[in-house]
């Protein structure tokens, strides 16, 4: 497949494009990076392409545009079947989406309001993040992976996040591996993958990205 | 063995009726359990211990959590009946996308019509509007948002439609005066048996609104 047919419209530091990079990674493909400027105006194609939200990650497969991470993510999957990013049975691929609709709706958010805070990042907010990789824990019992022995849904759209682990850390004073110590193990083992190692950013970068958007936004 | 199918459910939840919409639509026979809100069971807490909430459908005693989930989840185990997804990838990521759209914002924008007033309320109401025009965009000039026969958008969109009573009267507006070809297509998915069982009749969630505007002491 030429690299013109696969577009992602991207952001260096947004976890969903991350996710969208990994998904196309573990299938082998190859595909054209477009860094979006979200702060000096987005492009016409994003806008055009995402109307909607005016967001990214946007997929423009033969120019056809896919919007929403975890969509894009299913579309890859089941446009390349190679290796299967989803359960065969339809139980474990409802149990898949399950663990990834918690994350989407919780895991960014709950991380958000420990940088987001003036000030100290009020205990509450940790408490919550905490709470939820407690729950992940849970969710990943003894397995290597949360789809079991192997790297795939879950893990491809909750490792993303965790490149935003070290800034949350800092700003909020406490250390995910001290709290959550599976969790942790299970960041350590996927970052030994070739394919998130190569799209994850620095995480020290995250950080410096995070304290020039607070200047901006006025929190100090 | 005979598949099990038990439904915990409460008659107001649109995410419930999405449930029963697609069992009907598909024939299949389940148990159909209320819940009390107030006083949920153990059976709910005990299949649904991340977000206690219904609708949970347990199949043979494994329980599918989230209606967007429970409803893909019928659709590919019962994939000969009816089928709700398009089986090509890229019409299925369309159809998931409006799917979600509706989840963000259908729900919190209805619920902020009936729990507020002033410059919030016409907020809430002003983005409701705009929110279902896109939907109506969507539709375009197609009877179903699945095309000619009702498809997985339809399932997740329609359920609102029992609500839309509620949300006008506390409003103080009307929705088909904004959005006919959206009310016309509402009432086009009722002539079909699947969803006028599956939906409440508009007065009876109305009652059921008010009720929850004195027990939350909401004017």
């Amino acid at each position: 497949m030429s690299k013109e047919e696969l577009v992602i419209l991207d952001c260096w530091v947004s976890p969903f494009c991350m996710g969208v990079k990994i998904a196309l990674a573990e299938k082998g493909l190859e595909y054209e990076a477009r860094e979006e400027d979200l702060f000096g105006g987005k492009s016409d194609l994003l806008l055009n392409s995402n109307p909607i939200y005016m967001k990214v990650p946007v997929l423009l497969h033969q120019a056809k545009p896919l919007c929403e991470s975890t969509i894009i993510v299913n579309y890859i999957d089941e446009t390349w079947p190679s290796p299967p990013l989803l359960p065969p049975c339809s139980y474990g691929r409802a149990q898949a989406r399950f663990w990834a609709d918690f994350i989407d709706k919780k895991l960014f958010d709950a991380g958000c309001n420990i940088w987001r805070s003036k000030g100290e990042a009020p205990e509450e907010a940790k408490r919550e993040v905490i709470e939820i990789l407690k729950q992940l824990e849970e969710a990943l019992r003894e397995k290597a992976f949360f789809g079991g022995d192997t790297f795939e849904f879950v893990d491809i759209i909750t490792v993303p996040v965790t490149s935003w682990f070290h800034a949350i850390e800092k700003f909020g004073n406490f250390k995910v591996e001290d709290e959550c110590p599976k969790f942790s193990a299970w960041m350590k083992r996927c970052m030994q993958r070739e394919t998130v190692a190569k799209v994850l950013p620095n995480p020290e970068k995250v950080y410096e990205f995070l304290i020039m958007f607070r200047k901006m936004q006025g929190i100090e | 063995m005979a598949d099990e199918l038990v439904l915990l459910d409460f008659w107001p939840s649109p995410f419930g009726m999405r449930v029963r919409i697609a069992l009907a639509e598909k024939g299949i026979k389940h148990e159909y359990r209320e819940e009390d809100l107030r006083n949920k069971s153990a059976l709910l807490l005990q299949m649904n211990p991340v977000h206690k909430k219904i609708p949970v459908l347990i199949h043979n005693g494994k329980p599918v959590c989230e209606s967007l989930i429970q409803v893909q989840y019928i659709d590919e185990v019962w994939h000969d009946q009816a089928p709700l997804l398009p089986s090509d990838p890229y019409q299925r990521a369309i159809a998931r996308f409006w799917a979600d759209f509706v989840d963000k914002k259908i729900y919190e924008l209805g619920r902020k019509i009936w729990t507020t007033k002033g410059e919030e309320q016409e907020a809430g109401k002003k983005e409701f509007i705009e929110c279902l025009k896109l939907l109506e965009g969507e539709l375009g000039d197609k009877p179903y948002f699945g095309g000619e026969n009702l498809g997985y958008v339809d399932v997740v969109l329609v359920p609102f439609y029992s609500w839309f009573l509620a949300y006008e009267k506390c409003g103080n507006f009307s929705i088909e005066a904004e959005c006919p070809k959206l009310i016309a297509w509402a009432k086009r998915c009722l002539q079909k048996e699947s969803v006028s069982k599956s939906l409440p009749d508009q007065e009876k969630v109305y009652g059921f609104v008010l009720q929850l505007k004195k027990i939350f002491g909401i004017e």
